[in-house]
């Protein structure tokens, strides 16, 4: 018995870290309490009026029966009133979370600066016109382009917007997406405490 | 001469009331499936979610109490739903017998009865001897480790709740575990998994050691010890006491929590021993069940009507047995 418990809790750990491409409903709380809290019921599939989420099954590496989405399969299409977290009976999905722009679902980042055709020069911007919250979550930055007159438009995320819906992703018109959905955990990066960037503007008010 | 079990209850009472039970079984175990699947094939939205939780009518929440015990256990306070979901099943259950569940509700059900069937029909022989309280250190094991690991790790591989929920929304390679379950009933040890593993029924059976609708040997004293009830009885453990402990002052009701009310011996027996009754229904006597009609094996009010009748009908004590 203490063997067949040793080997399910092994198991549950090693489900726990999810595969990259998986993205949880909006509002899911972080995976270790997610697994404590999703009852498994599908109530969020029931209501998902874009049939966009699916429960997992045995043999996938995720935990089996809990809802996930693959943005470049089908990206969230946020609705307002937020059916999925609506259904949850259990909390699993946030009742908090009452406006979807404020869902944080993974993070957007435009990994392959070498593929992105606006990186190349051209002025391709599905992402950033696929984006909900265009020119917030996602903006154009110019740039000048070293190999001609004209200036690139480099689509650029900013962390604090987007809710990682996985339009951009989903909209990527190259053969693999130069941009992706993954969760925050593996996007951002922390500063250390002692580093102070706001310090230049703060300069004046310290010398006095 | 020895016959099939149940011959003989079938050639007295016919072959559907001698299968009543079984019958009434089968079909609420497939209506459940049907409401479900209503919503998702036809787009008929009564029930939304699958056994672990569902809302039907969107208003009426129910939810599996030891799902919810072991999210208890990982350290998650469920929302309020889940709550009620579950304490609305918990009296229910409660009611009724908890491991009514098991015999009218449970998808697992279906596979193990006929893996059941099967080694019947192939002869295996008694193998593994896996005792019936394994149930409850599995039982145990599960919430034991969801509060080692803060997640439901038994959720992972639960046949239980992966049947429902793969029939309604895709079961990957989970029929696998559903392959296994009816490979070790077939041919590891008789009922092993709803009768000595899974800890859902141990759950189950916990809260149903006071439950007031229980089966009771009503007229054990007709009793032939045929013992086709212990043969068709998935916890045939249970059946004695009522049966035959009347010299020794023990009630015919069945009151243990390991009887999952399928009332399959009510069906089997042709002697009209069994029948669905309350839990008080303490010293009722041969004479007054076959008092009002001859031969009739009524349900849980039938039986309920008769305790406390006065007077004895010896009479229809013949026409019980032309019937």
């Amino acid at each position: 018995m203490t063997l067949v418990g040793a080997g399910l809790a092994l198991h549950a750990s090693q489900v726990r870290a999810l595969p990259s491409q998986v993205i949880r409903a909006p509002g899911a709380r972080a995976e270790p309490e997610f697994l404590a809290a999703c009852l498994r019921c599908g109530m969020c599939v029931c209501d998902c009026p874009y049939h966009i989420l699916e429960l997992a099954t045995l043999g996938q590496d995720i935990a089996t029966g809990t809802p996930y989405f693959v943005a470049r399969s089908r990206p969230c299409e946020m609705c307002v009133d937020i059916p999925c977290v609506k259904a949850c009976p259990s909390g699993a999905l946030d009742p908090e979370l009452t406006d979807i722009n404020q869902a944080r679902m993974g993070l957007a980042i435009l990994s392959d600066h070498e593929t992105c055709l606006n990186f190349l020069g051209l002025r391709c911007e599905v992402c950033y016109r696929a984006c909900p919250l265009s020119d917030k979550a996602i903006t154009l930055e110019p740039q000048q382009n070293p190999r001609s007159l004209h200036a690139m438009f480099i689509p650029t995320v900013h962390s604090d917007q987007c809710t990682g819906c996985g339009k951009c992703e989903h909209a990527c018109v190259l053969e693999t997406a130069a941009i992706r959905v993954l969760p925050r955990r593996l996007t951002k990066g922390e500063l250390g405490g002692h580093y102070r960037p706001d310090l230049p503007e703060r300069i004046p008010e310290i010398a006095q | 001469m020895k016959q099939g079990i149940g011959a003989e209850a079938i050639r007295g009472k016919g072959w559907l009331a001698a299968h009543r039970w079984l019958l009434a079984r089968r079909v609420m175990q497939f209506a459940v499936l049907a409401l479900f699947l209503a919503g998702p094939w036809f787009g008929y939205w009564i029930v939304k979610g699958n056994l672990t939780y569902s809302l039907t009518l969107g208003v009426l929440p129910l939810a599996d109490p030891y799902v919810l015990l072991q999210s208890l256990a990982a350290g998650h306070s469920p929302a309020r739903n889940a709550l009620i979901g579950a304490a609305v099943v918990l009296i229910a259950y409660f009611v009724l017998g908890g491991r009514s569940y098991c015999a009218w509700v449970c998808p697992v059900n279906v596979v193990t009865d006929a893996a059941h069937w099967l080694r019947a029909r192939l002869g295996v022989p008694d193998g593994a001897g896996i005792s019936r309280s394994t149930r409850y250190w599995i039982l145990a094991m599960t919430l034991a480790v969801a509060a080692f690991t803060g997640s439901m790790a038994w959720e992972l591989v639960n046949p239980v709740s992966m049947l429902n929920r793969g029939i309604l929304f895709g079961i990957g390679v989970g029929w696998t575990v559903i392959v296994a379950v009816f490979l070790l009933d077939v041919f590891v040890a008789e009922r092993a998994w709803c009768g000595r593993l899974c800890p859902v029924g141990a759950f189950y059976s916990a809260i149903a050691i006071f439950s007031p609708l229980r089966v009771v040997a009503v007229a054990r004293e007709r009793c032939n010890d045929c013992a086709d009830c212990y043969a068709v009885c998935p916890e045939p453990l249970v059946i004695k006491p009522a049966l035959k402990g009347a010299a020794r002052g023990v009630g015919p009701v069945i009151l243990s929590p390991l009887c999952t009310n399928c009332g399959r011996c009510i069906d089997v027996c042709s002697k009209h021993v069994f029948a669905f009754g309350a839990r008080f229904s303490k010293g009722v006597a041969y004479e007054h069940v076959h008092r009002d009609s001859a031969g009739h094996t009524g349900g849980a009010g039938a039986v309920a009507a008769r305790v406390g009748t006065a007077g004895c009908a010896r009479s229809a004590d013949a026409a019980w047995r032309q019937h």
